[in-house]
């Protein structure tokens, strides 16, 4: 009991690099999820939703751990990145972390909301149309209002899941709760308590 | 390069294929038990049951492994009385099968209940006894409702297993690894097993969508 006492600043270091991990992944993904699926429905350029399936495709059908070591350490083999600006930003385990977990939530979301989209009826849509909304009203009163409210529980879960994710950065040296707990466990061969 | 690392790279494969099995048949066993359990009158194994799969949906995969590897360790240690090494292959199987059933029973639950009650009522009223009532009236009509999400979980349980390359299990994951670097060329062989996990999660996926297939057109 008192080895957790003493571990416990520690741990709760681990907790708020888990919650940064997840708040960061969370918002890229968010904002990449919206783009893709805007590229998708209003079908900007047909190559451009090739790829957009491709990413999908790779994306959901790859474990996350493999991503996280394929952007970790597989970034450095390539001279593009190895030798230029971009290295500073790829050699941080912090910046891979909520890049691998963000466009792995950002792959479930797009699927998510390219759902929703579907399950909004079309009748409210071409009511606004109707009423003369132009296209940023259209997204503002209608499509997005109702995204969120169809989305929401499915999206609660994809939260969880990042969350949950979150603790296979451990394995990229990123000292979150689980890397924490490693360490501590390592120290103290107390395994069943923390 | 190719050569000297494609027999790892095959066995890491195979590795990863058994554990998928092994798991989804352990898993699938127990994940029957805790539905069973979840949906008895007894209210003392529903609690059981019911905080059993909590736990596990409520703690990330990793932390359910290491549990299981160092946790189990440590507790076999004091059962026994000495030093006992857990393989493994069998620690990661359990972790895997762990988290699948916990996952699972909340579909089989869920299937359960779908089931019209007068199905079953009828079934009592033949004077069906409990193993016939499983088998002729709730098996056929609850796999039909558990398939979907059976297929979904099987998807997530293949992705899942690259989580055992932590503890040292040479499953595919482990096998990029250990090839990347030792050739100082981490992005072609992770890039190599992401194509191979891709290749296995499109036949789950083509299996799926076949018996999905084949149910719709039995159903009418």
């Amino acid at each position: 009991m008192l080895t957790i006492l003493h571990f416990l600043p520690q741990m709760l270091q681990g907790v708020l690099l888990t919650m940064m991990v997840l708040i960061c992944a969370l918002a890229l993904g968010l904002m990449l999820s919206f783009l893709f699926t805007f590229c998708l429905e209003r079908q900007v350029n047909r190559y451009l939703s090739y790829l957009i399936h491709i990413y999908l495709f790779i994306f959901r059908g790859t474990p996350t751990l493999v991503q996280i070591f394929i952007i970790y350490y597989g970034a450095g083999q390539i001279s593009l990145i190895r030798y230029s600006f971009l290295w500073q930003a790829f050699k941080q385990p912090f910046f891979c972390a909520v890049l691998a977990l963000g466009l792995n939530t950002a792959a479930y979301t797009t699927a998510l909301f390219t759902g929703a989209i579907r399950a909004i009826p079309r009748g409210e849509i071409q009511a606004g149309i109707a009423l003369g909304f132009n296209n940023v009203a259209l997204y503002q009163k209608i499509i997005i209002p109702r995204l969120f409210s169809i989305i929401l529980p499915a999206y609660s879960n994809e939260v969880v899941m990042v969350l949950k994710s979150t603790s296979l950065v451990s394995a990229i040296t990123l000292p979150e709760l689980t890397g924490v707990t490693q360490t501590i466990i390592g120290q103290t061969y107390m395994t069943s308590g923390l | 390069m190719w050569t000297a690392y494609s027999a790892q790279i095959l066995l890491g494969t195979w590795v990863t294929v058994k554990l998928t099995v092994v798991a989804l048949i352990a898993g699938s066993v127990l994940a029957m038990i805790l539905a069973a359990g979840k949906l008895s009158t007894r209210k003392i194994i529903v609690v059981i049951c019911s905080g059993f799969t909590a736990m596990i949906r409520s703690v990330p995969e990793l932390l359910v492994l290491f549990a299981v590897y160092f946790g189990g360790e440590v507790v076999l240690v004091k059962l026994v009385g000495h030093y006992v090494n857990l393989d493994y292959f069998v620690s990661g199987t359990l972790a895997l099968s762990l988290i699948f059933a916990a996952y699972f029973s909340e579909t089989l639950r869920g299937a359960y209940l779908a089931i019209p009650k007068g199905n079953i009522t009828a079934a009592h009223a033949f004077g069906f006894s409990a193993w016939q009532r499983f088998m002729h009236v709730l098996f056929p009509a609850m796999w039909r409702y558990a398939l979907p999400s059976f297929g979904n979980l099987c998807l997530v349980l293949l992705k899942d297993t690259s989580i055992v390359s932590l503890i040292g299990l040479h499953d595919l994951a482990r096998a990029a690894y250990i090839a990347g670097s030792a050739t100082e060329k981490p992005f072609t062989f992770y890039a190599l097993a992401g194509v191979i996990y891709l290749m296995l999660t499109h036949v789950i996926m083509m299996v799926n969508r076949q018996i999905n297939h084949k149910l719709r057109i039995s159903k009418c």
